[in-house]
């Protein structure tokens, strides 16, 4: 018997155009044991987790090294052979459950699918299976859940019909990637208990990949860090977050520190209110999106909106800039009362409030130069052309860090992190007092959007910026934000001084919010499910 | 099931609502179209020569004189009664030479349809499977070929070498009520592969992209982790969800077979529906004229009305809604 399930030696991916993706990487998963891959984007973590399937997706190929699974090469064992381990031996869970069903089947028929195909069990052992496997996961009405088609059943119930899909075959090995990445905090914790579970029930061995460090040291029992193909370093869980010894890793390891706070209350001017939301209600044809939203933004302040999605958060950004119209209530900038509809807006008006968007790639311009994109809200709102614009294009370049020949590229031949940087430049050119941030990292790696925080508090010092900042990552709340909103459903459950807000008492949801967000420790997750049992258990005699 | 019943019921009764709102249209816009011709049947027939008083005694037995939205009413009338209304140059009742010409129309097409699509939509998926291998291009560079020639010339050419040179089959598709099922198949054969040529390689085209485009999909990677081969990925998981854009080209080029044969008709000589519409034009009858165009628009309008039932049905997230 082979002790380890999965070994690689010195893997070597390349793309098509020659490129090296991953390069000598060494791995290898005893029995039964998690194995976190961690990095972020480009690092190949992902590259690697289909490679241990003996799969390299279009553009890429696998040209050296060694994959072991069970004792046997896939890459000398042909595509036959590599076949008939996919879903046997190890298998696979995708980040997105919605888009890893077949929308044209019943999620029964796809659940059996493995088993059936390669001839583990006939199609009547197999749905027996499956309903055993729907009842274990907790799935509502196990015997009829499986005739359900994916497009009837919640994200949720379709995350843990992907998990038994992917243990139907009783694989040895299971490959998570990155499976919590597109979930809320609160919906985040359930999966991961999910995946706990499954590991712990069915004693399979994983790899996880994602790029959440908190996340990964919940369910692993070793570490390795990734960067640019290569390994940058390889622990146990422990010593990784206790004692990392690459700086790459201590950086990643320090990028939760929520004590740290980056700003001050000594540079907000309490006196001079720059926005006022009053009783704002929204809608969506007759659903109702925002109830009574009230807030006010002082000089030089920064007000987080937190909340899960659908939570209103957008829509309250909208309906500030005038995009979408409030049905009551008012918004007031420096004073004004600004018309609900921002066509009939004053210039004067739309200068003073800039966006800032979650993806930089969709609201830049790909055909457009980067001096083109900046300098059009600087010729639009203030006048200037030639010399001057050129030389405010510069300067605009420089405030957010970007080298001054940026403005003839285009955005295709600029990173993720560069790309949010001229999105804000752009922000600046109209010379605003209120810039409004819809998630303007959810989109980056940590360590580049941790730049890009360091950057907003820059620019609020010396502008004195006042910042309308969305995200549901309360982590970079607790940092950045000197008061805190907090929305559920549309309306207000909390809103004051960030510190007052995430100190108790806390309301109920502000406090299962502030929960969620994974810890910098290996034990976290026990710690809030047992937190939360014990709850449950105390509430229930009250309620009978 | 109650609830897959009532959504395709609904569908079906929306659509031959629909159906029948764009004849109306329809009937409208030929009515009016075959009105603003210059000349009329009173001139065509008589010729050049007539004088004025002759075409117009003509003109009032016809009952053209009257304004033209009492004709189009009469016309209406008539057509939904089933009666098309007299042909000007046999003075038959229409309805009664247009059935058994519509008939060898369908009759051609049907025949065509029956292996065009099967073959159609199988070389089309064999192509998707082996994207890139030898099988693809060959398809590909025949199937655009065979788009590329015009239809009367392969018709031409089927004539000149099965005809003319072998003579194995007739040069005129002469059929008459009388004759026997296989003689009819012997003697179109070659119209029926002029046809099968011309239809074929766009659905052929069109099925081949529909499931390539499919395969970008997460849950098409997913099929192929859980150990899957080409094939089955390609028959189970992407036809299904490539099904509707299939669909809507199968019955585009069904319509093309039935309205768009004219040429082919004409060619071999067909007594098919297009010949009898372009025989009518040319002497200017118009109640023949318009009857056969509403028929063709019928045509048109059914098996398109059809096509969207089908991809309704055979999606589940249109059938069966998540209430």
């Amino acid at each position: 018997m082979n002790e380890h399930v999965l070994k690689i030696r010195n893997l070597r991916i390349e793309s098509v155009a020659g490129t090296t993706l991953v390069d000598g990487v060494d791995l290898t998963v005893a029995r039964g044991e998690v194995l976190g891959l961690i990095g972020e984007s480009g690092a190949g973590k992902s590259t690697i987790g289909l490679a241990s399937m003996g799969y390299a997706r279009a553009g890429c190929r696998i040209v050296g090294g060694t994959i072991e699974l069970e004792g046997k090469e896939l890459r000398s064992l042909g595509a036959e052979g590599r076949r008939d381990l996919r879903g046997t031996r190890i298998a696979y869970v995708a980040q997105s459950a919605s888009a890893s069903f077949n929308p044209a089947h019943t999620i029964m028929r796809q659940v059996c699918e493995i088993p059936v195909y390669h001839g583990l069990m006939t199609r009547a052992q197999a749905k027996a299976h499956a309903i055993e496997l729907f009842r274990s996961l907790g799935l509502p009405e196990p015997e009829k859940f499986g005739e359900k088609y994916p497009h009837e059943v919640s994200g949720g119930q379709l995350q843990r019909a992907m998990a038994a899909m992917a243990i139907a075959g009783k694989p040895d090995i299971l490959v998570f990637d990155e499976p919590t990445t597109a979930l809320d905090v609160t919906t985040q914790i359930e999966v991961l208990a999910l995946i706990k579970k499954i590991i712990w029930e069915f004693g399979t061995a994983a790899l996880y990949i994602t790029h959440d460090l908190a996340v990964v040291a919940q369910v692993a029992d070793r570490i390795m860090v990734l960067r640019g193909g290569r390994t940058v370093e390889m622990g146990t869980c422990e010593q990784i977050l206790s004692a990392p010894v690459e700086d790459y890793t201590r950086l990643l390891v320090a990028e939760r520190d929520v004590h740290h706070s980056l700003v001050s209350d000594a540079l907000v001017d309490a006196e001079k209110t720059v926005l006022e939301v009053d009783r704002v209600n929204a809608a969506y044809g007759s659903i109702s999106i925002l109830q009574d939203v009230s807030l006010t933004i002082a000089k030089g302040e920064t007000l987080a909106v937190v909340g899960e999605s659908g939570s209103g958060k957008s829509s309250l950004a909208r309906v500030i800039v005038g995009l979408h119209s409030a049905t009551s209530g008012s918004v007031r900038f420096e004073k004004k009362t600004l018309d609900p509809n921002c066509r009939n807006r004053s210039r004067t008006d739309q200068q003073g409030i800039q966006l800032v968007h979650q993806h930089p790639d969709v609201s830049l311009n790909p055909r457009q130069t980067i001096g083109n994109i900046i300098g059009r809200p600087a010729r639009f709102y203030g006048g200037l052309s030639g010399r001057a614009l050129k030389q405010k294009i510069t300067e605009l370049l420089k405030m957010v860090g970007l080298p001054e020949n940026f403005a003839v590229r285009k955005p295709g031949t600029l990173s993720g992190g560069q790309k949010q940087r001229v999105s804000i430049a752009r922000a600046l050119a109209a010379n605003p007092a209120l810039i409004i941030c819809d998630e303007p990292t959810s989109a980056l790696d940590p360590l580049v959007a941790q730049e890009i925080l360091e950057l907003l508090v820059r620019l609020q010092r010396e502008l004195g910026l006042s910042y309308l900042f969305i995200t549901h990552d309360l982590g970079i709340v607790q940092r950045l934000a000197h008061r805190t909103l907090v929305l559920l459903k549309g309306e207000v459950v909390s809103i004051g001084a960030t510190r007052e807000v995430f100190s108790p008492p806390m309301h109920p949801y502000t406090q299962k919010l502030i929960e969620s967000v994974p810890a910098m420790k290996t034990n976290w997750l026990d710690g809030v499910l047992a937190a939360r049992a014990d709850r449950t258990a105390r509430e229930e005699p009250t309620a009978a | 099931m109650r609830l897959f019943k009532n959504v395709i019921t609904r569908m079906i009764l929306e659509r031959v609502m629909l159906g029948i709102l764009t004849l109306f249209a329809v009937s409208v816009l030929i009515f009016a179209a075959t009105s603003i011709l210059p000349g009329d049947a009173a001139t065509a027939v008589l010729g050049q020569g007539a004088t004025p008083e002759t075409v117009k005694a003509y003109r009032e037995e016809l009952g053209l004189d009257r304004p033209a939205i009492v004709r189009y009413g009469d016309w209406l009338a008539g057509v939904v009664q089933g009666d098309l209304g007299t042909s000007l140059t046999t003075r038959q009742p229409i309805s009664d030479s247009v059935i058994p010409r519509f008939e060898n129309t369908l009759f051609l097409a049907g025949f065509a349809a029956l292996i065009a699509v099967p073959l159609a939509i199988g070389l089309g998926i064999i192509a998707a499977i082996n994207e890139g291998r030898l099988v693809d291009r060959v398809a590909n560079i025949v199937s655009l070929g065979a788009i590329s020639v015009p239809e009367f010339f392969v018709a031409y050419l089927l004539i000149l070498f099965f005809a003319v040179k072998l003579g194995l089959f007739p040069t005129l598709a002469t059929v008459f009520p009388e004759m026997g099922f296989f003689d009819r198949l012997y003697v179109t054969i070659l119209p029926v592969i002029a046809l099968i040529m011309i239809v074929t390689a766009h659905m052929l085209r069109m099925t081949r992209s529909a499931v390539l485009s499919v395969l970008s999909q997460p849950y098409i990677e997913m099929a192929f982790l859980k150990g899957l081969r080409r094939r089955s990925v390609i028959m189970q998981h992407a036809l299904p969800n490539a099904a509707a854009p299939i669909i809507s080209v199968v019955a585009l080029n069904l319509a093309y077979l039935i309205v768009g044969v004219v040429v082919i008709e004409v060619v071999f000589v067909y007594p098919g529906l297009g010949q009898y519409m372009v025989d009518a034009v040319s002497k200017r009858d118009l109640p023949v004229v318009q009857g056969c165009a509403l028929l063709f628009a019928a045509t048109f309008v059914a098996v398109n009305a059809l096509a969207d039932i089908l991809s309704v049905a055979i999606n589940p997230r249109l059938r069966r809604s998540r209430h």
